[in-house]
């Protein structure tokens, strides 16, 4: 078991005849992903290292069966092809194009909810998936990754920042700490999957015995885990905030005043994190030691 | 990006939203001729990006040429919050019935746009919000569905926005929607939106924030561009394409991700140093890029040490190490780099680095972050 992905997922990915696309789809074959196709407007019919490539995503969902999709093209494109995955169908889709303007975020975000609501979008400007040994779609270095244990426990991940969730890894991995699934749901304005939607999956699955959930300075996303994880997540949780000593971004309106009252503070979230039972580390490192404690106590 | 309110200003006219007529000036004598050409009475605005201006005496009103030069000359230089006053905005003087609040953002917590509304605008907003939350109007706005004449006119009903000055309120906020969308605001405000005695609604201050991201379809936003407000070390990192802010301490900072750049800077503060600036050097960051940075960083006489944090994703471990050694070949660094590299490539990278032959004193490399910020800080302290 891991959430969102697992070995049978099958990928394709939007801009594979592109550097970045290139890259990271033939890295993410590597590893062991059913990565089944490419989509490149005008370049169907051709093939990088094996992998065909097709005009439109609706074409390489009939001729590949894939469920998933891996979207690395550039920020005026993304938003088109993220559209484009969820009408021919695709359930899962990542995106890690970073600078996507936040206006057209959140027209993406409410279309899928309306139109696609069966459609999941990770990111944009996220780092990816990796359920270790299962599948890996993204720009994560699957060997950072340590593998889930059968006996357990294992661990999942769920970080806003991108680096922030490869140190997460390492730290597991350092420790020889098995990792069920791996998700960087990215640090936009208006990201597609948030931490509550993480934590419900890590919840219900019965691979996933803790949780390490990586946030960082500004919006509310982290206050709003902290609600959910004292109502609804009983396996034991470690965290860490990034952001303690960044210098306070100057604000010109009353906007932000009038609506955050308080929220957005690294010390904020962090409260309100160890309010709700999570033990807090004060760097990454120390948020993985923690994270080794409660992995022991469960051993 | 900022805008001063002289720019908000020009950009709400590009949606019809009506402002005073008006002009900027950056010396006394111009904000005569200014003033003469808006019509007395006129008020004297002070240009700075941060809230809250006409309570710190920044914002003058004056009925002839002499009461122009006396507050002119007092507003230019001012500082207001630590913002020096290099310009101000002179415009014709409103009769002001009522005082209004508007403003449109992005709620992230509900994934939708956000309006308020406030029949009691004006320089005490944040009071009236905190007595009063129920005096603000707030109403989330579908991206998709967008706003219509008719929902805006309703939320200045539940603002209770008296009846006469209903239809120009709402008549506003669908041409700030607009600006706000259309024109890829992160925020869109005025405060106040006033209420003439002839009935008219109308801008008195503009609160306007662009999305960066959105910059590649706004020409018209390359003559903001060269008002923003920006240190030399900063204005440099821009030429150079890299997300970096000026700090005043002494440890130079090259991470890649905001989240680890962040990250970089609080374990620097834990082992008792302090960072000289946040810099992260992006996703897809390459040797340019990495020689730029140790550029920048090398601009700023505070740096003592330089510790590079990278872990790899989408940034190469190799792309980064090619860097460093074409920067060292390329640019005469006075602080020694500490380096920890882990991730993608990061093998080949370290190879590399080892290879290049540069000596100890230049550039060690550590294990953790933890190890490389203790190394970094106490070199800095030398
Ligand atoms: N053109 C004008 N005519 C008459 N009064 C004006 C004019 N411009 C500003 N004022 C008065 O000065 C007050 C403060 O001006 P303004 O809102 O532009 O600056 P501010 O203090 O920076 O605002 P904020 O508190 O929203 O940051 C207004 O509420 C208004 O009463
Ligand atoms: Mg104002």
């Amino acid at each position: 078991m891991a959430i969102f992905v697992n070995e049978n997922t099958k990928v394709i990915v939007q801009g594979l005849t592109g550097g970045q696309g290139k890259f990271h789809g033939l890295r993410n074959r590597a590893y062991g992903t059913q990565v089944v196709g490419g989509v490149t407007p005008g370049k169907g019919g051709q093939d990088v290292e094996g992998i065909p490539v097709f005009d439109s995503v609706a074409d390489a969902v009939k001729a590949t069966g894939a469920d998933a999709s891996f979207i690395a093209v550039p920020p005026k494109a993304a938003p088109a092809a993220i559209l484009e995955a969820a009408m021919a169908g695709v359930r899962f889709i990542v995106c890690i194009t970073e600078g996507i303007p936040a206006q057209d975020e959140a027209r993406v975000f409410n279309t899928l909810q309306r139109d696609f609501p069966g459609t999941r979008l990770l990111g944009p400007n996220c780092p990816g998936i990796i359920s270790p040994g299962k599948c890996n779609i993204g720009i994560t270095a699957g060997e950072i990754a340590e593998l889930p244990s059968v006996k357990g426990p294992n661990v999942g991940i769920v970080s806003r920042s991108g680096t922030l969730t490869y140190q997460a890894l390492y730290e597991l991995k350092q420790k020889g700490i098995g990792v069920s699934t791996c998700v960087g749901i990215g640090g936009d304005p208006v990201p597609g999957t948030s931490f509550v939607d993480c934590l419900a999956e890590f919840e219900k699955d019965p691979e996933t015995h803790a949780i390490i959930m990586i946030g960082e300075i500004g919006g509310s996303a982290e206050e709003e885990a902290a609600e959910f994880i004292k109502k609804n997540v009983t396996k034991p949780m470690s965290a860490y905030i990034a952001g303690v000593t960044a210098p306070a971004g100057k604000k010109m309106g009353h906007a932000g005043a009038i609506v955050s009252g308080g929220k957005g503070t690294a010390q904020g979230k962090m409260d309100a994190l160890r309010a709700a039972g999570v033990k807090v580390g004060l760097n990454p490192t120390e948020a993985g030691s923690l994270m080794a404690e409660i992995v022991a106590g469960l051993r | 990006m900022d805008l001063f309110e002289y720019q908000g200003k020009q950009y709400f006219a590009r949606f019809d939203i009506p402002v005073s007529p008006g002009g900027p000036a950056d010396t006394v004598e111009e904000s005569v001729k200014v003033a003469e050409a808006s019509g007395y009475p006129v008020v004297v605005k002070a240009q700075v990006q941060v809230g809250g201006r006409g309570k710190a005496g920044g914002i003058k009103l004056a009925n002839n040429a002499d009461e122009v030069r006396l507050h002119a000359g007092n507003i230019l230089g001012m500082d207001i919050k630590g913002h020096v006053v290099k310009r101000v905005w002179i415009e014709h003087a409103s009769d002001i019935d009522e005082e209004y609040y508007a403003s449109f953002t992005l709620d992230r917590a509900a994934k939708q746009h956000l309006l308020m509304l406030s029949a009691q605008g004006g320089v005490d907003i944040e009071e009236v919000a905190e007595r009063d939350p129920d005096a603000i109007v707030k109403l989330h706005i579908n991206p998709v569905t967008g706003l219509d004449e008719a929902t805006a006119k309703k939320a200045a009903v539940d603002a209770k926005i008296p009846a006469k000055a209903q239809d120009g309120v709402a008549s506003i906020l669908v041409k700030l929607y607009r600006c706000f969308t259309e024109g890829d605001c992160d925020l869109a405000e005025i405060n106040p939106l006033i209420l003439k005695p002839t009935g008219e609604v109308h801008a008195l201050d503009a609160k306007v924030s662009l999305d960066n991201n959105a910059a590649f379809r706004h020409p018209e936003w390359d003559e903001y561009r060269a008002t923003e407000e920006l240190d030399a070390r900063e204005q440099l990192a821009r030429e150079k394409d890299l997300q970096y802010i000026g700090l005043d301490g002494t440890v130079g900072i090259i991470a890649n991700g905001a989240g680890l750049a962040m990250s970089t800077l609080d374990v620097v503060n834990q082992v008792g140093g302090t960072a000289a600036n946040f810099l992260d050097i992006g996703g897809g960051a390459n040797a340019d890029q990495m020689a730029g940075a140790l550029e920048v960083i090398n601009f700023d006489k505070n740096v003592k040490s330089i510790f590079i944090n990278i872990f790899g994703g989408i940034t190469r471990g190799e792309e980064v190490a090619k860097g460093i050694v074409e920067a060292l070949s390329r640019v005469d660094l006075r602080a020694p780099i500490v380096i920890r590299l882990d991730g993608t490539n990061a093998e080949e990278g370290r190879e590399i680095l080892k290879n290049a032959g540069i000596p100890e004193s230049k550039l060690t490399s550590k294990p953790t972050m933890l190890e490389a910020a203790k190394a970094a800080v106490e070199l800095a302290k030398k």
